[in-house]
């Protein structure tokens, strides 16, 4: 190493053990700078924004962006009864200020939007008085707003409005969670019709636990039989568990919809062969049945690689000899094979299971109404009804899930154990 | 009689005897050929897999083994039916997504090269003219558009990633690496987060740094989930590659640059081929990021399809699906080659 010359005289008067400490810290630092540009690089294009949409959850500051002044004058508030007449008056030219900006996240629609996710029709409420609020050119502000609307002289308004006023809350979460704020602020389960969320949390979970058991049934002896069969002919059944894995995810998806749709091929050769009338054909797809079937196809190989690789290793003559001291071959399997193919299965079954939970295109394009899955739900607030904050609370919810068993997966498997094919 | 049945599933022929039976029974009872050569297929091929059981296999085993190899038969047929099963679609003659009566009395005018032509006149302006055809073609077609934009993004991100993870690669299989468990699974994580989340981290940051509807902001995320796959398969070839291999060439004075070249290199090219290979299949892919983070412009194949299933569902999307499933044929058969020659390389037994 041309590097060290220079120091050659210097660390030759160095006690060894010094030296070696030196060489070795020299060293460590070389292999840690060779992973430098990819880690900075992941940090930047993955880690940081992925932890600023976090952050949304609990961050939004539609409320003290649009009335800066009244954010903070309305934390004086004790919440007894109505607010100040001086609060009043801020407020009432905060708002009027806020109808002239035109900025995007500015503007008392955004405002009206935010108060209008925990108290459902009081939209008009704000953008109805923002117009108004121009005219009312002096007091008393109090009577002059509650003439505008009635609702002004309703208290939720006014602890909605404050508590939305500070810019770090656990609003999102607590409606993340099937739950809201009553009249008097406290937390309580919201409405039957609203309990969505936490519904489909449990509904995506449930499902990734029945894709990944249906996984191992199916998985299990495929890879007993890709292990056991001689080369040659293991390596031919091997590619059709191959081309399937490296098939496009939407060309697979695409396949599913011509075989089971209500025109598909499935339910053609069903009527074909008479065992269901033309209009009695099955809806297989577009619902939760489509959804499990596709991802089970699609997830499967994750489950299948992982069991052959084990199922490889394991000695054949183990089974063999407990079948020669007496053993059925039942309780063989269960008590000398089945142990030993625990690694594989747990690689397996994690794996499956943390690429399911977060499962997207799949359930989107498949899944019809009943066959969504939490992914949608996030995506759906974050392109279509833009509710952000809730979006990422959702996000934050799926992303414990899943480093939690990617943590779990790391202590039993190690991940540098994943190979592919 | 159980004496008997043992002895007839004992003796092959029997057994064989037995499914003829059976066969026949389900031609009497559905009335056509195609069903009994179904079941023939399902529950014939297993007998013939087990010609080489041992003469003293009981009967219990015997149909244990025979069950056994059913099952996995219906699982094989599972995993491969839905991916052969397109390309005969896509020459369906009609616009529809299943076989027509005629295709499946393998009647020549049932089927038809028409969404194959389909995929280039799609988009295109006048595809019925001679002059400019090609430039039409080129430029308008929706299909030839979004080829161009996959393989343009997956390769600039395959070259990105393999770069990068090669270089991570390395540090990460140096014994003397520190963290290495925590860098490894941040390296890998890409892969474990939904992409969901992924996406619309990206879609948020990008946008506030101007890069999001961009090429750059899709190639950006393509990178990050096509890291993992380099990093898994480097680290997998360096796993069994001689370190005193470095130390013999640097002993004669090969600086680090000269080391990598001429020596870690060319072992193991293999594993970064395949890496390559790997992100470069992700790019071509990968859809939740496209959906978020790109623009009209940026549509890459994926894209195309996701809009076409959604919107108009026609055939043109099985002739695509067609194409990209021989792609993948192609792929699979060069990672396969390249897994013998990397391991062959390292001196491991091939298999």
């Amino acid at each position: 190493m041309t590097t060290a010359n220079p120091s050659i005289d210097q660390a030759n008067t160095l006690p060894l053990k010094e030296k070696l400490a030196k060489t070795t810290a020299i060293q460590r630092r070389r292999a840690f700078l060779l992973t430098l540009p990819l880690v900075l690089f992941l940090l930047i294009s993955f880690v940081f924004p992925i932890g600023q949409m976090l952050f949304n959850s609990i961050h939004n500051n539609k409320v003290s962006a649009v009335v800066p002044d009244f954010a903070t004058a309305i934390q004086q508030w004790d919440g007894q009864g109505l607010p100040s007449e001086a609060t009043f008056e801020i407020f009432v030219k905060d708002l009027a200020k806020a109808k002239k900006v035109r900025e995007v996240g500015r503007t008392v629609g955004n405002m009206a939007t935010r108060i209008n996710y925990e108290m459902p029709g009081s939209r008009s409420l704000f953008t109805k008085s923002a117009r108004k609020a121009g005219k009312i050119k002096q007091g008393p502000y109090k009577e002059a707003l509650i003439k505008i609307d009635k609702k002004w002289a309703n208290p939720q308004v006014w602890l909605t409005l404050q508590r939305a006023s500070h810019d770090i809350s656990p609003s999102f979460y607590v409606a993340a969670m099937d739950l809201k704020y009553n009249e008097t602020g406290e937390v309580v389960e919201a409405d039957e019709l609203y309990q969505i969320y936490l519904d489909n949390f449990i509904k995506t979970l449930w499902l990734a636990a029945l894709i990944t058991f249906i996984c191992v049934l199916l998985a299990y002896p495929v890879a007993y039989l890709l292990s056991v069969l001689p080369l040659r002919q293991s390596n031919l059944l091997m590619i059709m568990v191959l081309l399937p894995f490296w098939t496009s995810l939407l060309v697979r998806t695409t396949a599913w919809i011509a075989i089971l749709q209500t025109e598909g091929v499935i339910n053609d050769l069903l009527v074909y062969f008479g065992v269901i009338g033309d209009d009695g054909r099955i809806q297989m797809i577009y619902n939760q049945t489509g959804t499990i079937i596709a991802m089970v196809h699609i997830l499967l190989p994750f489950m299948i690689l992982p069991l052959y690789s084990v199922m490889k290793t394991i000695q054949p003559t183990y089974m063999r000899a407990a079948l020669s001291m007496g053993s059925k071959p039942f309780y063989a399997y269960r008590r000398v094979y089945l142990p030993q193919t625990i690694p594989g299965l747990a690689a397996g079954t994690l794996l499956v299971f943390i690429l399911a939970i977060g499962y997207y295109i799949t359930p989107a394009l498949v899944g019809g109404q009943d066959g969504l899955l939490i992914s949608n739900l996030i995506a759906y607030h974050i392109q279509k009804s833009l509710n952000w904050s809730l979006g990422a609370a959702l996000g934050t919810m799926l992303l414990v899930v899943v480093l939690l068993l990617y943590w779990v997966y790391n202590k039993l498997i190690g991940i540098d154990k994943l190979k592919f094919g | 009689m159980i004496n008997f049945l043992q002895k007839s599933i004992n003796n092959k022929g029997r057994a064989y005897f037995f499914l003829a039976l059976a066969t026949l029974s389900v031609v009497l009872l559905t009335g056509t050929m195609k069903a009994a050569v179904g079941f023939l297929l399902i529950f014939g091929t297993p007998l013939y897999f087990m010609e080489k059981m041992h003469d003293y296999s009981t009967t219990g085993e015997r149909f244990t083994r025979y069950v056994f190899l059913v099952i996995s038969a219906s699982v094989l047929i599972f995993l491969i039916a839905p991916v052969l099963i397109i390309m005969p679609l896509s020459f369906n003659a009609e616009p529809y997504f299943t076989f027509t009566d005629g295709m499946l009395s393998f009647d020549s005018e049932a089927y038809s090269a028409r969404w194959y032509l389909d995929i280039l006149h799609n988009g295109m302006k006048a595809p019925e003219a001679i002059e400019g055809w090609w430039s039409d073609m080129w430029n308008n077609a929706q299909w030839v558009r979004a080829a161009r934009n996959s393989f343009f993004i997956a390769t600039v991100s395959a070259i990105i990633a393999t770069t990068l993870g090669t270089l991570a690669a390395l540090g990460l299989s140096r014994p003397e690496m520190p963290q290495r468990a925590l860098i490894t699974s941040l390296l890998i994580s890409p892969m474990i987060v939904p992409l969901v989340i992924t996406a619309t981290g990206m879609f948020f940051f990008y946008s506030s740094i101007g890069i999001a509807k961009t090429y750059t902001g899709v190639i950006l995320a393509h990178v990050t989930l096509g890291v993992p796959f380099v990093i898994i398969t480097v680290t997998a070839t360096l796993s069994g590659f001689d370190m005193s291999l470095v130390r013999a060439s640097q002993n004669m004075g090969a600086n680090g640059w000269t080391t990598f070249r001429r020596i870690i290199m060319p072992l193991i090219l293999p594993g970064m081929i395949s890496g390559a290979l790997f992100a470069f299949i992700t790019s071509l892919d990968e859809v939740v990021a496209v959906l978020f983070i790109a623009d009209v412009e940026q549509r890459t194949i994926p894209r195309q399809m996701f809009s076409g299933i959604r919107e108009q569902i026609s055939p043109t999307i099985l002739a695509v699906a067609s194409i990209l499933v021989v792609m993948s044929v192609a792929l699979l058969t060069v990672l396969e080659l390249l897994r013998r020659r990397s391991e062959k390389l390292r001196g491991m037994s091939p298999g």
